[in-house]
């Protein structure tokens, strides 16, 4: 089945790589739940490589990847090489998929993430995905209002394309420090009511953080989804939480594996039972309910978390 | 290709020589999409406790050059979940399951061994001594040769018929005379190694990166100390078993295990970069030792002890 959603680039591949026609993105319904396919591991050979102010949006010819692919999951990649002193994959939310590619968009952190801003179109990528929980959909009509910091706004295009196609009305306030790291700015103004840009140093829309944007958006939206760096998710969950709003943050957290069994990257989550457990933001994430998430004890071990006992008597 | 690839943990046969590593498959089932469970000699499953336990607070892990520190402290959903869920599921798999167990006291250990006994998919019980993310150093019952004598008794006594192998810490003086210790008490074989303790600090908050300050060390960058610890053990205990790890990633570093004297490899670090990995190195591993001219995985177990003129002082 061809899908395609995001801001992903059609590439011909008749034609070989950089072969590039302009395709409008064509949304579809939410595949259910039950259809979704699990985790492969691919070698995804570079299509494209596509410079987005700071950023840099790689598309892949990934098979097998995409069938029940959702916005908000992710994909993994290995980094360095043959005989690379990095053992961890590093995790990028899909930003679109399209019939066989996808797209990830990459910030060059560290030595893995410069890695990858060298690959050029032919290279080829260990990946695997894709992974993690999607967004859920809002109740019917309900309207989305989408935050996002910087590069967190990739896995939002495919996102609002869903949402605008199902009929919800959709506002989103990007933020980031700078110009060059705000993302999708021009993809998300032709897919929402209302956008507000912010940067902390005034260099595009108004200045300020997210934060300072939302309140005035937050009244017309029933749910909120949130993606970005941790200590914005918790402000923003903080703010829907004040207007009664359902928000959905997709964490970022530092993961090992991607797949669920390092236990690298959990954090505090109230459960269905009303028990607090570490989960693992890779495969019971990255996509939580934000009033389940507890933020202030990121980082701590609660007393009251399952197991903690267990720690204490050992110590 | 021809080559036999069995061999056996303690007394039960096994038909290859790869397995996970304890704490880096969970119990298996993530793996599934990503590799033929029961082509593995077994999986090693996440050292499981008595009580469930949380594990440490975030941030539970660094890379490092060619490794990674981790603090995760031993999260787990206790023996109860584990035999309900965790071990029936990797049965009807069809995976063979080697559980490891860990604990605070002795008795734990028993009273481990005692709910596995008889399990169904359990053919080895690996017992981990050596965790170092514990607060206390005193608690790592492999830094004392007579606290992991007493530890190993005490589930051999619990259970007389399942192999059981100790894991040992490279964090000690003599790694062969802890391995001599726990053979005495009565396992069948020798895992190594466990990770080393190691510290990592951010040069911005000038803090560790880890909450847990410390964490153990694994991957590539730990492949000398634990094949050094491999080799002494054999040379030490040529008869005991032992199944070997430590920063393994291809077929030739599980060779070097193997030659050493591992009977066996655990593939750790290496399933998180590639999830497939164990795999992979299983079907290199075949392929070196037939152009290496060897008729049986057998064959190959401590050769370079044999192949090179050693002298003890090199051998120690």
């Amino acid at each position: 089945m061809s899908r395609t959603w995001g801001i992903t680039q059609a590439v011909d591949l008749a034609e070989g790589h950089g072969q590039l026609t302009a395709m409008m993105a064509i949304p579809l319904p939410p595949v259910p739940a039950g259809a979704r396919a699990g985790p492969v591991q691919v070698r995804a050979t570079i299509l494209q490589v596509r410079t987005a102010g700071a950023y840099r949006e790689f598309t892949v010819h990934a098979p097998g990847v995409v069938p029940g692919a959702e916005p908000g999951q992710f994909v993994t990649l290995r980094v360095g090489g043959e005989s690379s002193a990095m053992p961890l994959r590093r995790a990028f939310a899909l930003s679109g998929v399209d019939g066989d590619a996808l797209s990830v968009v990459v910030a060059a952190h560290g030595a893995g993430t410069r890695w990858i801003f060298e690959r050029g179109p032919g290279d080829v990528l260990d990946l695997i995905g894709p992974l993690g929980r999607p967004f859920p959909p809002p109740p019917t009509g309900a309207a989305a209002l989408l935050v996002a910091g910087g590069y967190g706004a990739a896995p939002f295009v495919g996102l609002a394309q869903r949402l605008t196609a199902a009929g919800h009305p959709v506002a989103a306030v990007l933020g980031s420090a700078t110009a060059d790291r705000l993302y999708a700015v021009r993809e998300l103004a032709s897919l929402t009511r209302v956008l507000v840009v912010t940067t902390e140093d005034g260099s595009a829309g108004r200045t300020g953080r997210v934060t300072d944007a939302a309140p005035e958006l937050l009244p017309g939206a029933s749910v909120v989804y949130a993606c970005g760096p941790m200590p914005m998710l918790r402000a923003v969950a903080a703010q829907a939480a004040a207007y009664g709003l359902t928000c959905h943050v997709s964490v970022e957290e530092a993961m090992a594996c991607g797949i669920g069994v390092c236990m690298t990257c959990v954090l505090p989550v109230v459960g269905v039972d009303g028990t607090s457990r570490f989960l693992r933001s890779c495969v019971d994430g990255p996509v939580f309910d934000a009033a389940k998430v507890r933020f202030d004890d990121i980082g701590r071990l609660p007393d009251d978390l399952h197991g903690a006992a267990a720690m204490r008597a050992t110590r | 290709m021809g080559i036999d690839m069995a061999t056996r943990l303690g007394g039960t046969q096994i038909p290859s020589p790869v397995l996970t590593a304890s704490g880096c498959a969970a119990a298996g089932r993530e793996l599934d999409p990503f590799l033929d469970l029961t082509a593995l000699g077994a999986v090693v499953t996440k050292s499981v406790q008595l009580r469930a336990r949380s594990g440490r607070p975030t941030p539970r892990m660094a890379e490092t050059p060619s490794g990674m520190l981790n603090s995760i402290g031993l999260q787990g959903p206790g023996i109860e979940a584990f035999l309900s869920d965790d071990l029936p599921w990797l049965a009807s798999r069809g995976a063979r399951a080697m559980v490891s167990i860990a604990g605070g006291a002795v008795e734990e250990y028993a009273e481990l061994a005692t709910r596995l006994r008889g399990a169904r998919g359990m053919i080895a019980l690996e017992v981990n001594i050596s965790c170092p993310n514990v607060e206390s150093r005193g608690e790592v019952f492999a830094c004392d040769p007579a606290a992991a004598s007493a530890v190993l008794a005490a589930v051999r006594g619990a259970d007389p018929g399942v192999p059981i192998y100790a894991k040992l810490s490279p964090d000690v003086t003599d790694i062969a005379s802890v391995a001599r210790a726990c053979a005495d008490g009565g396992a069948d074989g020798i895992s190594a190694i466990n990770t080393l303790l190691g510290l990592v600090i951010d040069t911005e908050t000038l803090r560790p990166v880890l909450s847990a300050v410390t964490g153990g060390l694994s991957g590539p960058a730990i492949r000398p100390v634990a094949l050094r610890c491999v080799w002494q053990i054999h040379r030490a205990l040529p008869e005991t078993p032992i199944l070997g790890m430590g920063g393994i990633t291809n077929g030739a570093e599980a060779l070097q295990f193997v030659v050493a004297g591992a009977s066996a490899v655990s593939v750790g670090t290496a399933v998180f970069g590639d999830p497939s990995a164990p795999e992979r190195i299983g079907r290199e591993l075949a392929e070196l030792l037939v152009r290496k001219g060897f008729a049986r995985l057998s064959d190959a177990i401590g050769f370079a002890h044999r192949s090179a003129e050693l002298t003890d002082a090199a051998g120690t």
